[in-house]
């Protein structure tokens, strides 16, 4: 095993790790607001949660581009031979 | 599928053109989705049966959504936004037929989808608003930001590939992951979020086509056309 495979599952798991941070703390913060505002509106639970729901999932995307990058590393290193 | 998701399966050639997994799951969807739709409007009535019902459910709440977020007549844009979501559902939702693996799993498939968006945000903001003023909205809102429009232009179809295809295949991903570790039935909780975030993803993926033809096409100019062709 070369220094340039090493480096990259290294590369791959902090991706991963790293790139997981910032979404989390987005998604917290996201269904923090929605309870709240159910919590005042709970009629409008259905509308806030549809929205959550799609929010969450573009929210989520950025964690994705990092997974893909971390399989890209592991799968498809173009300069690990 | 614990091995790279981006080496594809040749099934079979034809000639010189090897055929992949991905393409003979996608044509099975379009064989289902075209037989299906068009032996359903083929006994169309006044009075609907509860088949069509179900249809006109389906187109109206396409409709409906488009008028939603473009903002615009929905008229000209059902059949390509509709069937956009029709495919990319069934072809998320492929993995409920046992063996088959989405076709969407695989970013070839992902980059012809995001191709048709974005040829169709070229072709929508052509027709609507002609040549000159379609180049003119790059130009929007000054001089200045030309650069930057020209290259969002292929990013955010960059970035609705990559969503998909991202989504999707981590799915299938860490349910082969969790099934080379547990044991039968411990990846079903999984396989059902995966459902839902296919769900999802159609839905995000035809509302960000919708959003990106709706901004080429311009809500003014949509609803002056309209009234044009009326009278």
């Amino acid at each position: 095993m070369n220094w340039i495979e090493i480096v990259s599952i290294f590369a791959a798991a902090m991706a991963v790790s790293f790139g997981a941070i910032g979404p989390a703390l987005g998604e917290g913060r996201a269904v923090a607001s929605a309870m709240d505002a159910i919590a005042r509106q709970p009629e409008a639970a259905g509308t806030i949660s549809r929205t959550l729901f799609v929010g969450l999932a573009m929210i989520e995307t950025m964690a994705i581009y990092c997974l893909v990058i971390a399989l890209l590393l592991l799968f498809a290193n173009p300069f690990a031979r | 599928m614990i091995e790279s998701p981006l080496v594809l399966k040749t099934l079979f050639t034809v000639g010189p053109v090897p055929v992949t997994e991905p393409v003979v799951v996608t044509w099975g969807l379009m064989a289902v989705l075209t037989v299906g739709g068009s032996l359903a409007a083929r006994s169309l009535a006044l009075s609907p049966s509860r088949y069509q019902a179900a249809l006109e459910l389906i187109v109206g709440a396409i409709a409906d959504q488009i008028e939603g977020t473009m903002r615009v007549p929905p008229k000209p844009y059902v059949p390509m936004i509709g069937t956009l979501f029709l495919f990319i559902l069934a072809a998320n939702w492929a993995s409920l037929v046992p063996g088959v693996e989405p076709p969407t799993a695989h970013i070839e498939t992902d980059a012809a989808l995001g191709l048709i968006v974005f040829c169709s945000i070229i072709y929508f903001g052509i027709s609507t608003r002609g040549i000159g003023g379609y180049l003119r909205t790059f130009a929007e809102p000054s001089v200045v930001m030309i650069p930057l429009n020209l290259v969002e232009t292929f990013t955010r179809t960059f970035s609705l590939i990559v969503r998909l295809f991202g989504n999707v295949m981590s799915g299938v991903f860490i349910i082969g992951i969790v099934l080379s570790l547990a044991g039968l039935f411990v990846p079903i909780p999984l396989m059902a979020l995966e459902l839902l975030i296919g769900a999802i993803q159609a839905y995000i993926f035809t509302v960000l086509a919708m959003v990106f033809i709706g901004s080429a096409v311009g809500r003014q100019r949509a609803a002056e056309r309209n009234e044009g062709e009326k009278s």
